[in-house]
């Protein structure tokens, strides 16, 4: 349970902050492009503001500031331990990780796995596969155009381009990809019922140890046979490591392909530039959906100071790296999409040492996925007008339920 | 590779210094603190890669010419782990 800070004026003993008019979290979007209007009020009066967890009233800091989301992710202090949060029936914790799960471990604990997954995303390593994407992606395109029209964007291309990618990468069969998806979305839903996140997760690390054992008798050159290979890891560990990339190659690059199509086509004239190749898009959809917005907390594992703040041991941070994204310091017009602009030093996939392990591949299947698109169907457009698109609006990753096309 | 590497960095904390003649000295990586993100690559490839071994940073050039200077400034507040030094 969050402890009160002595330091925020606010009485800590009249039990919930009910009248306070504190910012309740999540801060929802009301457009599905945009970090809702309050967030940047938040930033500009206090960007590192209280504000109140839903599930029982307790406090985080709400971190909206660019300059001070880099410094919270990048702080050593703030531990990543963190169990609760949005979407879940606990309060928020600190909590003992368990083994492989490397994106809740800090340090040298978090170092040990991260660095034995470097070497598979380097820039290097991530180019090399750029003629195997476009091979993907042409073949998705292809399947797409022997299809009656409407087709929906999302079931066709959004997501079986990155699901493709990932299974190879890491050698799980394609064919046995509804789980990996079931259990992905499941994950990253804030309205699963009771249960059922813990169970889609169950069902997922079942077969996974089933997929891990099967490698065990005979490693293949892709990742996770690699890993077994490299002999270190125990199953345990081998299936929380397939769970989480797994997870991660799927929920965030088809949810980028998906919003970012539909941003595209409400904005024809960086939907061309797209389509010459900007170099740039990428990075600039990135910042400028931040799909991953406001989820990442972390707990302070001793007194600190952030943004003239005092924060005390056991408190817990949430930073907003949309509102961050959207920050004038970051760069100039910050809500004007701008495709040709210099890259920024954006944090839609975070910072610290737990920054996006995949960057590069998302990169690279952005870059590959949208150009290709774009190019193959010329006169692409929705099959139904923006408000019947099916926004996803219960995740922790914002996206499209489904995008009807047409061309 | 059109990695993504646009000249004319715009974020906070990428410091915008006149430009002088002399080239950029005193370029430090940190192999203990690297996570292996690959963002001075991006920036500075001609400075900066990662290894084939074990993908951490490898420091192609620690005195870059001056026309790299605001390339490896990028590669510096890009780096999520804080481990490119310009002195």
């Amino acid at each position: 349970m969050t402890q009160r800070s002595e330091f925020s004026g606010y009485p800590v003993d009249t039990g919930y902050p009910v009248d306070s008019g504190l910012p309740e979290v999540p801060i929802r979007r009301t457009c599905p492009f945009d970090p809702s209007p309050e967030l940047a009020g938040l930033r500009t009066a206090r960007p590192v503001a209280r504000a109140v967890m839903p599930l029982d009233g307790s406090e985080v800091w709400l971190v909206t500031g660019h300059d001070l989301v880099r410094r919270m992710l990048a702080d050593p202090r703030w531990s990543s331990s963190v169990d609760g949060g949005l979407g879940e029936d606990r309060p928020l914790r600190l909590k003992q990780p368990e083994p492989g799960m490397f994106i809740e471990m800090d340090g040298p604990e978090h170092a040990r796995y991260r660095r034995m997954l470097i070497p598979h995303f380097t820039v290097q390593r991530t180019n090399r596969l750029r003629p195997r994407i476009e091979q993907i992606v042409a073949e998705r395109l292809d399947a797409m155009e022997r299809l009656p029209r409407p087709v929906d964007l999302v079931a066709e291309f959004a997501l079986p381009v990155p699901s493709l990618v990932i299974c190879e990468l890491l050698g799980m069969p394609y064919e046995e990809r509804a789980g990996f998806q079931e259990a992905a979305r499941a994950l990253v839903r804030l309205d699963s019922p009771a249960g059922e996140t813990e169970a889609a997760l169950d069902r997922l690390a079942g077969h996974l140890a089933k997929l891990i054992a099967a490698k065990r008798a005979e490693p293949d050159g892709a990742l996770i046979g690699e890993l077994v290979r490299e002999g270190v890891l125990t199953d345990g560990e081998l299936v929380q490591i397939s769970m989480l990339l797994l997870v991660a190659g799927h929920e965030t690059t088809a949810n980028m392909l998906g919003l970012g199509t539909l941003l595209l086509l409400r904005h024809p004239d960086q939907l061309a530039l797209v389509r010459q190749g900007a170099p740039g898009a990428a990075d600039e959809l990135l910042r400028y959906l931040s799909i991953i917005d406001a989820v990442m907390f972390r707990g302070a594992k001793e007194d600190l100071t952030l943004g003239g703040q005092r924060i005390r041991a056991g408190e817990f941070g949430l930073a907003s790296l949309g509102a961050a994204n959207r920050d004038p310091a970051l760069c100039e017009d910050p809500d004007r999409l701008d495709v040709t602009r210099p890259r920024t030093a954006h944090v839609a996939l975070g910072f610290g040492p737990h920054q996006c392990l995949g960057q590069n591949l998302a990169r690279l299947e952005l870059e590959v996925a949208l150009q290709a698109l774009l190019r193959r169907f010329p006169g692409l457009r929705a099959a139904v007008p923006l408000e019947e698109v099916s926004i996803r609006e219960d995740a922790a990753i914002h996206g499209v339920d489904s995008l009807p096309v047409t061309w | 590779m059109s990695a993504v590497d646009v000249p004319g960095e715009t974020a906070a904390g990428a410091p915008a210094e006149a430009t002088a003649d002399a080239g950029v000295t005193g370029v430090t990586v940190d192999r203990e603190s690297c996570c292996g993100a690959g963002q001075c690559v991006l920036a500075a490839p001609a400075v900066f890669a990662q290894s084939e071994e074990d993908g951490l940073v490898v420091l192609l050039d620690p005195n870059p010419p001056a026309e790299l200077r605001d390339a490896v400034r990028r590669a510096q507040s890009y780096c999520p782990s804080r481990s490119v030094t310009v002195r």
